[in-house]
């Protein structure tokens, strides 16, 4: 790998994130989700004093997978009434694990286009409550329904179906697979809004159950209820609401074929590929000036396979760069700081902002126990489905 | 119905697999085989397509073994799944039946089953083929 270049930031800042909420991510038993998602708006005022909410938020854009989970679809306005920002509009994305990464790019397009000064996007997902049949279920929805779901193809069937072409191809074993757990484990043990804040040994990994084969239950992200939040604004306005804005310098989102296995091949995904391409483009980065990056770990695999996609390593060599522990905190690339989908959970609806809380932390130096040293510039990965959609972001410290 | 008269959609494929036949849709304009047939060639944007039979032979490219299944599957796991190339180069996802898990190999010939398939149910509902070893 190519040292990094530390000194020398490039790249026009889009839009500027002001402020950032999150709910606690866990099992928030007795909660609706416009009520989760309201502790999220919460921290995010609370953080910028010099924010009028009423005021200054123009519109909402709010990512939510699944009506199922409570029987409650038309999310965006219930979000917008229950964060108490009536009657700005309010639009729901879907895009499956990735709505609200679609959530940040509307509203990226909304500032951007002028309409908005200021806007809010976030996140959020209540599951708990469902069996893990049912979420199972809830989450295959996301797939191809004539020929994967009605073949009995579940999520974490496609990630497992990736893993074994992964492994024959490359020679990535279940260990690598758990060394992701591991690290991940360690990570969310240093966050209080994780899920699961206790670190795991490479043999609690390897002994789980098996979910998916090669996947067991440690390589699967956990059922998670939670929301997360995000004030977007000009980067000319950004110093009005705080001293300490993160930018966002390139903005990445592509498509591929719903049914994955039309795709030419399942050790990569052609969407993050090119959402990856075009976010460093515009950022005018390289994938070795990254500081830190949350990827998607909806499962061990895909961390890995995020690895080769965003060019921390070269294709294959995934799973070497795990078990080198260049990604665990301290080290040459910090990934998913926050315990990722793995350890902190994964709300599908919440997890695309969720990343950029993360990292908004991260820049702004207030990720106490697990803040990587001089982070400056820094990547979020939000995958939907098994590859479908993917939306890659850059950010740097304002 | 004639074959010209059926629309080249995902139904009509699965009404094709209840006849035990693999079919696919191929394009009048560009030639390209799509499997699912589908209206709107994704290639050219041509809506003409002829019905073209598949083979029903092919190497499996990858697989998982199902342990944790959705509600409908619970009485099925642990059950096995994975993606078939065909000899002509289409790939097609689908069961594997009549090998033990730990027998299954990348690679290995496996053939199309239209056995287990019953009598078309209200949409979407399909028959299922699944595959097996040569």
């Amino acid at each position: 790998m190519v040292a990094k270049e530390k000194s020398d930031l490039k790249g026009k800042p889009l839009v500027s994130i002001v402020s950032a909420g999150l709910s606690k991510f866990g099992k928030l038993e007795g909660f609706y989700a416009r009520e989760i998602f309201a502790e999220a708006a919460k921290e995010a005022f609370d953080r910028c004093p010099n924010l009028d909410p009423k005021k200054d938020i123009k519109a909402l854009f709010v990512g939510h997978m699944g009506e199922s989970y409570e029987h409650q679809g038309h999310t965006g306005a219930t979000m917008a009434d229950w964060a108490g920002l009536l009657h700005i509009p309010a639009t729901r994305t879907e895009a499956a694990c990735a709505s609200s990464a679609a959530a940040l790019i509307s509203g990226i397009y909304a500032v951007l286009s002028g309409l908005c000064d200021v806007v809010m996007v976030g996140g959020v997902e209540k599951m708990t409550h469902r069996t893990t049949p049912e979420v199972t279920e809830y989450l295959a929805m996301a797939s191809d329904y004539p020929f994967e779901q009605w073949h009995g193809i579940t999520f974490p069937g496609l990630f497992a179906l990736m893993a074994t072409a992964h492994m024959h191809k490359y020679g990535t074993t279940e260990q690598h697979l758990a060394m992701v757990a591991v690290k991940n484990h360690y990570h969310g043990s240093l966050n209080p809004k994780a899920h699961m804040q206790k670190e795991i040994t490479l043999e609690n990994a390897l002994s789980s159950r098996v979910i998916a084969w090669p996947l067991k239950l440690y390589d699967c992200s956990l059922i998670t209820d939670g929301g997360s939040c995000v004030i977007l604004t000009k980067p000319e306005l950004a110093k009005k609401f705080t001293d300490m804005p993160v930018h966002i310098i390139g903005s990445g989102q592509a498509s591929d074929t719903i049914g994955m296995y039309e795709r030419e091949g399942f050790t990569s995904l052609i969407a993050a590929k090119l959402a990856a391409k075009k976010a460093y483009e515009m950022a005018d980065v390289k994938p070795e000036e990254m500081d830190m990056a949350e990827v998607h770990d909806c499962f061990t695999i895909a961390e890995i396979i995020a690895y080769e996609d965003l060019g921390f390593c070269k294709p294959g060599e995934g799973g070497r760069l795990v078990e080198s522990g260049d990604t665990k905190l301290g080290r040459r690339i910090p990934v998913n700081t926050s315990g990722g989908l793995k350890a902190k959970g994964h709300p599908v609806g919440a997890t695309g902002t969720a990343q950029a809380y993360e990292i908004y932390l991260q820049l702004t130096g207030q990720a106490n126990r697990r803040q990587v040293k001089d982070a400056e510039i820094a990547l979020t990965h939000n995958v939907g489905g098994s590859g479908a959609t993917a939306a890659v972001h850059i950010y740097r410290r304002g | 119905m004639s074959e010209q008269a059926q629309p080249f959609t995902i139904e009509q494929f699965y009404k094709q697999i209840l006849q035990g036949k693999l079919m696919g849709g191929k394009c009048k304009k560009c030639g390209k085989i799509h499997l699912p047939p589908r209206p709107l060639c994704d290639n050219c944007f041509s809506k003409e397509f002829e019905w073209i039979e598949l083979p029903q032979k092919g190497k499996l490219l990858t697989y998982t073994v199902i342990h944790v299944a959705p509600t409908q599957f619970q009485g099925m796991a642990p059950y096995a799944v994975g993606i078939v190339q065909l000899e002509n180069g289409l790939k097609i996802p689908g069961m594997i039946r009549g090998v033990a898990p730990e027998q299954i190999k990348i690679g290995m010939q496996l053939t199309i089953d239209f056995g287990t398939c019953t009598a078309t149910q209200p949409w979407p509902q399909w028959p299922r083929y699944h595959f097996k070893p040569v």
